[in-house]
């Protein structure tokens, strides 16, 4: 039997521990300048695409690949340093129309298509739009299975069983490939890329593509109207005693 | 003997080098950092049995994963806190 295939998506996104600025003209956050790191999502697929290796289980190739500008590639080579064999990078210059969850999910079923990948592991959001439609969305345009916010999966021959998080609790699905699956944040420890690894993915080989190598040509069916940032938490205040305190619940309607 | 000094020798560079790396996002500062793994290094530069060598890489290997494992711990608390508490 020849191994699985298996493709995953990563994405580019400020940094998780940075705090976002809105920009001045409020039309989206300020990206210039600031620290940028792979998705944390994208990590956990990426890790969980070797341990499946690691477990024995057969895997021909494992490719990462990103849509973005061209620093996404420093995130592919963190990939390839975790394990990945190759990646693709279809370059989305940052002036041109950004890839809204559908153009990415349209661009994805190209790919694998292309690549003939039978798995297909992505992060259930990312941190930076936090839209969580890609892999539903690519799983209803490839029509196959679909098993979301997994914190355990299990592949036997042709078969996979993922627990999922829901509310409350968790829930099983059995499915057999090709399948998607998007990862939650219990569902492996991502292991660290470390200064060798980095060094030697350097050899490994990643594609440079651009939208129209796919026949696509996505323009954004969304308009941002305004960005703004949270309201800033109001102080609390301190009540005498417990009179005080029924007084002020009842101005505050919360009684 | 000199030939076992020259692989210590460069398996403690790489062990620095490594330490290096993983010091430029170091919560508190790059230059916090380094600073204080020069010292720590070079505290321990009057080394010359191979035995305490050896150990004293095992201990920057020692740090090195706990470091690691610091950043990992950081990273999940903080997105546990933004998506997992409802």
């Amino acid at each position: 039997m020849s191994g699985l295939r298996i493709l995953v998506p990563i994405k580019r996104v400020i940094d998780y521990a940075v705090k976002p600025r809105v920009n001045r003209a409020q039309t989206a956050v300020e990206t210039a300048n600031v620290k940028h790191s792979m998705n944390p999502f994208d990590e956990l697929s990426i890790e969980e695409a070797i341990r499946l290796r690691e477990r024995k289980v057969p895997i021909q190739e494992i490719v990462a690949f990103s849509a973005g500008p061209a620093k996404s590639q420093d995130i592919l080579r963190t990939a390839m340093a975790m394990g990945a064999d190759r990646s693709i990078h279809v370059v989305v210059e940052e002036k041109d129309p950004q890839l809204e969850p559908l153009g990415v999910a349209k661009l994805l079923k190209k790919v694998v298509e292309e690549q003939k990948s039978d798995l297909v592991i992505l992060g259930k959001q990312s941190i930076d739009d936090d839209a969580s439609q890609t892999g539903q969305m690519l799983a209803g345009l490839l029509g196959w299975p679909q098993a979301t916010q997994a914190s355990k999966v299990e592949i036997s021959d042709k078969t996979v069983t993922v627990i999922k998080e829901v509310d409350g609790g968790v829930e099983t699905v059995k499915a057999n490939l090709p399948m998607i699956i998007t990862t939650d944040l219990r569902l492996n420890e991502p292991r660290y890329a470390s200064l060798p690894n980095i060094m030697k993915a350097k050899k490994k080989p990643l594609e440079k593509k651009t939208l129209k190598d796919y026949g696509l040509d996505e323009q954004p069916r969304l308009t941002t109207v305004k960005v703004t940032e949270p309201p800033p938490r109001k102080g609390g205040v301190k009540v005498d005693d417990v009179d005080g305190m029924i007084s002020k619940l009842k101005e505050l309607g919360a009684l | 003997m000199a030939a076992v000094n020259r692989t210590l020798r460069h398996q403690v560079i790489r062990i620095y080098k490594e330490l290096l790396f993983l010091g430029r996002e170091y919560p508190l500062g790059y230059d916090y950092f380094r600073t204080r793994l020069h010292k720590a290094f070079a505290s321990q530069q009057h080394l010359t049995d191979e035995k305490q060598i050896k150990q004293g890489i095992e201990r920057a290997e020692h740090v090195r994963k706990e470091i690691e494992a610091l950043y990992y711990l950081k990273r999940y608390r903080a997105l546990r806190q933004r998506y997992d508490k409802v």
